[in-house]
């Protein structure tokens, strides 16, 4: 019953925290976002809880039905997207109290952004329709934009005027589809979308501007440029939560849709197109983020080639036996899981590798591991999950896929695989050849607060906790999934 | 044609130019402005296609309040970080080496 009644929580407390914060005392605004993260995880988990025990449900918002009203869906997916934006963003925002104390300018308008990030995307998992995945959407990126905005220096300024040029047009193009797919259908319920789609012209057209925009917006190779600089040239809390979840959250749509509409409607090539994309992404960013020199620039482009992975989802599901339907759909959700966890523990350890030695260059980093063992420890605990090594979540999401590309026959996937882990082994150990390079024999390092090592190594752990324990958070994820509870 | 597809059509005509002005303009204000003009052609494409031979549908309507909300704000904020990239660097244009 609690966890009924928390739904609407999961907007109203984020929404109402970013107005209460922007009206109270620059000042007080930390306080109170430390004060509001207890009550949005309680929220969180007992919104998941209720779903464990009770089985996915719907729910009127202020009981108005579709289609004035706005209906939300809490299935396994849902509810596991909630608690993993609760338990990152309440770790990135613990980081951002103690890394932004001495910002003043910067940490009084990082918390009212965050709680509307937060609301953006809780708003994104639990949509019904694809006209509230629109305003999510919105929500989400106007709040990252302005997140990326927050480093006042003139780089970051053009990293989010160019994130923000890309995710109107990306927007725009998926509202597009979406008038299109009302006018043919009357309905933008996803159930309603699922029983009436047929493969005519109109909703090929509309699907293809959809794809289009939410590519644009998750940064899927070719149209990644505007990720990289965002990311990278963000304060690190900011680029921890925008690899980890906001890119996340247009994919998500994506996912969505095409379980609703593609595997229907598209020709089958679409598909295998998206997955060759992908293997692009994962060669692509894999060699990037080896030729970098900036610490952070190198993370970012491991963004860039860890979204890859997700797009292999496509090919495997589409016109494959069930069974390889669903070994796709699971590793793509460990992997998409395993990433947000890693990622932002990559992000958040070299932020305090770099405060340590003062420089974000590579270089700078020769003998670290004498002095800051414990950032260290968490960079290659993240880095673990991202080269697919067991026995982390990035491991067990590949091997799902795996298993899903030898049963379907589609070999080729395998490859980029393969490729792929060494490309991340190759970028990961060239931080930690600099790191275990021979240096000074005396610490000139800056020791970062303990909050900020003590976060980053709890999200790199659960990175590889939940690999070891993966069976249990998958049997979660398919309650109310397509695939059945099986 | 009925009155509804014009508007549609128009949506339509509407949306290319301004996705022609967004890709070929590189003045960050002009950019601005073709990206309202499309936003203006969705929502005609929206409440025109829609209508057409069901005759009023509330739906769309909320719909594109909704839209034109988002616009502005979208808008709003382009307009901030433009004008604090304008101080910073004085450029109206994006720089395009990276």
């Amino acid at each position: 019953m609690i966890g009924f009644w928390s739904v609407p929580l999961l907007f109203a407390l984020p929404l109402a925290l970013g107005i209460v914060s922007l009206l109270a005392p620059p000042a007080w605004r930390a306080r109170l976002g430390l004060a509001g993260l207890l009550p949005l995880l309680a929220a969180s988990i007992a919104v998941f809880a209720h779903l464990v025990l009770d089985g996915p449900h719907t729910y009127a918002l202020g009981n108005w039905n579709a289609p004035l009203g706005i209906n939300l869906a809490v299935d396994g997916l849902a509810a596991g997207m909630v608690l993993l934006t609760a338990v990152v963003s309440s770790l990135c925002a613990i980081y951002a109290w103690v890394y932004l104390r001495d910002q003043p300018a910067s940490s009084s308008f990082f918390w009212p952004l965050l709680w509307f990030l937060w609301a953006g995307m809780n708003g994104i998992w639990l949509a019904e329709d694809i006209f509230n995945l629109y305003v999510g959407l919105e929500v989400m990126g106007l709040a990252a934009v302005g997140l990326v905005a927050l480093k006042a220096t003139p780089q970051a300024l053009a990293a989010a005027m160019r994130y923000l040029l890309a995710a109107l047009l990306g927007s725009l193009a998926y509202l597009l589809g979406v008038a299109l797919l009302y006018a043919s259908y009357g309905t933008l319920s996803m159930a309603g979308l699922q029983e009436a789609a047929t493969a005519d012209v109109t909703t090929q057209v509309a699907l293809a501007l959809i794809i289009l925009g939410l590519l644009l917006k998750t940064a899927l190779f070719p149209l990644h440029a505007w990720l990289p600089p965002a990311h990278g040239g963000a304060l690190t809390p900011v680029s921890a939560l925008l690899s980890a979840l906001v890119v996340k959250g247009s994919f998500y749509i994506l996912l969505r849709i095409w379980m609703v509409l593609g595997t229907e409607v598209t020709p089958f090539a679409t598909a295998q197109l998206l997955g060759i994309l992908g293997a692009g992404a994962v060669f692509y960013g894999g060699w990037m983020a080896w030729r970098q020199h900036h610490l952070k620039q190198l993370v970012a482009y491991s963004t860039v080639a860890q979204i890859g992975y997700l797009f292999l989802f496509f090919p495997l599901v589409t016109g494959t036996g069930p069974e390889a339907a669903r070994l796709a759909w699971d590793g793509t959700l460990m992997m998409l899981i395993a990433h947000a966890l890693a990622k932002a523990a990559l992000f958040l350890s070299a932020g305090n590798l770099i405060l340590a030695v003062g420089s974000a260059h590579i270089g700078h980093l020769v003998g670290i591991s004498r002095f800051r063992p414990m950032s260290l420890f968490s960079f290659g605990l993240a880095g673990v999950s991202l080269m697919g090594l067991p026995p982390s979540g990035g491991f067990t999401g590949k091997w799902l896929l795996l298993n899903s590309a030898i049963l379907s026959g589609q070999w080729w996937w395998l490859i980029v695989l393969f490729l792929g882990g060494l490309l991340s082994a190759a970028y990961i150990f060239k931080v930690f050849r600099m790191a275990f390079r021979e240096g000074p024999q005396v610490d000139h390092s800056v020791t970062p607060p303990l909050t900020l090592d003590v976060t980053a190594l709890m999200l790199a752990a659960s990175a590889i906790l939940i690999g070891l324990t993966a069976h249990l958070p998958l049997a979660w994820l398919r309650i109310g999934s397509p695939f059945g509870a099986g | 044609m009925s009155g509804a597809l014009v508007f549609a059509w128009s949506g339509v005509v509407l949306f290319s130019l301004g996705l022609f002005g967004f890709i070929v303009h590189r003045h960050l204000l002009r950019r601005l402005l073709a990206f309202n003009i499309m936003g203006s052609g969705a929502f005609l494409v929206l409440v025109g296609l829609a209508q057409d031979g069901r005759g009023i549908d509330p739906v769309p309507h909320a719909m594109v309040i909704t839209g034109i909300v988002v616009a502005v704000a979208s808008t709003a904020l382009a307009l901030v970080v433009f004008r604090r990239w304008y101080r910073a660097s004085g450029r109206t244009d994006l720089p395009e080496d990276t």
